[in-house]
């Protein structure tokens, strides 16, 4: 096996949403995600981050196959996911799993927290006898540090946190490869967002997990991630290689220094931030973000600058980067 | 006299108890931010101050809320109506639930300005736009004739400070005013209030999970666990050297730039329910400091020599020369 190749290999993928305003208006068109192309290596955590409507949670879900994509390819260790059956993505859904941010959402309030954890076998047609039943759910629970007395009770009777742990232990029911976490932290308080990330952490190491993780939180993406995806309005604009490493495109810069640390010594200088972010459905001919940005000149608002990345593996869509 | 002195105030909602002895004061042009993980009354305190309890059933049980010298436990409900929005301005989470989705938003900030100041018509009209120039809404003129569906989350959130703004108020309270919007436009509503207290000397209270908020806005912080006040600082003291093992603890799982994987910590365990709340000090079940003493004996509010409050058995009380 190419152990060193990229887990999932996705080229040119792109998400076009169509809507009508009211029912005999024109025909809309969005471009959730726009010519995206990226790499996950395996045994890495790739972080995605970005504001509403950067297409981050849209992608998460083209990765699993969950939306359709309009063009491009993903492969996944070697298998072209796009052109695989409905039977062959299922059994490929045992190796790729997510999280999603609102654990209360994606579990049945009719389901004890036990059938939740067994509803993955059931999907995929596993059979478990009574007690190998039991112990796969002891061993879940175990797995993502709750009691195991859980194991009758209902969604409801289970706060937020737990209810997270919930979510990780289904999606490793199966023993996935790929784990995708959208916001798995989002709703949470900041106290239990750090068990969640410490459980993670625990878990990728312990089973060789690869993490595609989307944030919209720079300093937990910073903190958590190998590599950081930076996206605008549909694209990828940036690529860091390393978490620690500086930003080149202004947007990333400007979202740094909207993030505040906790730390009153450090505070930011934002008097300068200015505008909003504009509609997904009528894009400028040039740089999404050039009228927002303070290094913007006349061919960014002509031309689009694509994605070019340098040898260390560092790549930003920008005609001038910062340096 | 500070402007607003809340002091030794327990609260009661059907027999149960979820504020105990909370105390703290905020001045003309100072910036206090209350801070704690959900259910450990931050927003119930903003609705004690705003006398807003009876429409939750609950009511002041013991303690004082003077403003500006006046007993606001003791004010009658017609006298309250006419301090609310006037002198003293609430904004809320979510901008939707303050504004009304069939009237233009222009109308409702004048409706504030019609209501408490007595302005006309078209003096009313003037004044909110120039209200919303001040926050930096775009073309405000146009502006002012939209309705709030046509307006992002970020605008709306700004009109609903016009609204607060409008009638000129001493004090302003804000529960989580940035939670719901990306960070870039939180970035730019911090800002925004941060001016207002600096330029027009308002006192702002800033309710807020996120310590990177109260870092970069406040300048005093009081820390509610449980219903209490764990401990409150000036905004330095309470970064550079926390004393509450609670404090350590919450500083302690916001993840921060060039942090190390791996050394974000949890707190253990969950903020205990209202009905639930344990003997002795309200955090000890999760302290990684906790002694015998800790689990029978209430901790009282001490006042070190330095404005520092502290209520804890264990934590150093020794302050520095310099400190």
């Amino acid at each position: 096996m190419p152990s060193l190749s990229p887990l999932v290999t996705i080229r040119d993928l792109n998400k076009i949403f169509e809507s009508r305003k009211g029912l005999f208006g024109e025909p809309r068109r969005m471009t959730a995600v726009n010519q995206v192309s990226l790499d996950i290596p395996r045994g890495q955590v790739t972080g995605v981050v970005g504001e509403s409507g950067c297409g981050k949670s849209t992608l998460a879900r083209l990765v699993l196959r969950l939306l359709e994509a309009t063009s491009g390819s993903i492969s996944f260790d070697g298998v072209d996911l796009l052109k695989q059956s409905h039977g062959a993505m299922r059994l490929l859904r045992r190796r790729m799993q997510m999280v999603f941010q609102d654990p209360y959402s994606s579990l049945d309030p009719r389901y004890t927290i036990a059938d939740a954890l067994l509803e993955p076998f059931k999907v995929q047609g596993i059979r478990l006898t009574t007690a190998e039943a039991r112990q796969k759910v002891e061993a879940l629970f175990a797995m993502v540090g709750l009691d195991a007395r859980f194991a009758q009770n209902h969604p409801h009777q289970l706060s937020g946190g737990q209810r997270q742990r919930i979510g990780i232990a289904r999606a490793l029911a199966l023993e996935p490869d790929l784990m995708v976490l959208d916001e798995p932290t989002a709703s949470l308080d900041v106290s239990i967002q750090a068990q969640i990330v410490t459980l993670l952490e625990k878990l990728k190491h312990e089973l060789g997990l690869t993490y595609l993780f989307i944030s919209h939180d720079l300093n937990l993406v910073r903190y958590f991630s190998d590599r950081i995806v930076v996206m605008y309005l549909g694209r990828i604009v940036e690529i860091l290689p390393d978490a620690k490493a500086a930003p080149r495109h202004p947007y990333t810069q400007t979202l740094l220094d909207s993030t505040f640390a906790p730390d009153p010594t450090q505070r930011r200088d934002i008097s300068r931030l200015t505008g909003e972010i504009p509609s997904p459905y009528n894009l400028p001919q040039g740089c999404a973000f050039a009228a927002r940005c303070r290094h913007a000149r006349p061919d960014c608002l002509s031309r689009r600058p694509v994605l070019e990345t340098r040898s260390d593996g560092h790549a930003v869509a920008c005609f001038h980067p910062l340096t | 006299m500070a402007l607003l002195d809340v002091q030794d105030l327990s609260i009661d909602i059907g027999g149960i108890k979820p504020l105990d002895s909370i105390g703290f004061a905020v001045d003309k042009g100072e910036t206090l931010g209350i801070v704690g993980e959900s259910g450990s009354g931050k927003s119930l305190t903003a609705l004690s101050i705003m006398g807003l309890l009876p429409l939750i059933g609950g009511r002041v049980e013991r303690g004082s809320i003077r403003f500006d010298g006046m007993e606001l436990t003791r004010l009658p409900e017609p006298d309250y109506r006419r301090l609310r929005g006037r002198r003293i301005a609430f904004i809320t989470q979510n901008p939707m639930t303050s504004l009304d989705p069939v009237i233009r938003v222009g109308e409702q900030i004048d409706q504030v300005a019609r209501l408490h100041l007595g302005l006309s018509g078209s003096a009313a009209r003037r004044h909110s736009i120039e209200i919303m120039e001040r926050l930096r809404i775009p073309e405000a003129a146009t502006t002012y004739h939209n309705y709030p569906h046509q307006l992002s989350g970020g605008m709306k959130q700004r009109i609903v400070i016009a609204m607060a703004l409008a009638a000129n108020p001493d004090l302003i309270i804000a529960d989580e005013p940035t939670t719901a919007l990306d960070v870039t436009i939180q970035a730019q509503i911090v800002q925004i209030l941060g001016e207002l207290v600096r330029e027009k000397g308002v006192a702002l209270i800033l309710i807020t999970h996120d310590m990177g908020v109260v870092a970069q806005a406040c300048d005093r912080v009081v820390v509610l666990y449980a219903g209490r006040v764990a401990e409150s600082n000036t905004v330095s003291a309470i970064f550079a050297s926390p004393r509450h093992p609670y404090t350590q603890a919450l500083i302690g799982c916001i993840p921060r730039n060039a942090m190390e994987r791996g050394s974000l910590v949890g707190i253990p365990g969950l903020v205990p329910s209202v009905a639930r709340y344990p003997a002795g000090c309200r955090f000890h079940p999760r302290c990684t400091r906790s002694e015998s003493l800790c689990e029978r004996e209430v901790p009282v509010l001490e006042r070190l020599a330095s404005g520092a409050e502290i209520a804890c058995h264990v934590a150093d009380k020794h302050e520095a020369a310099h400190a």
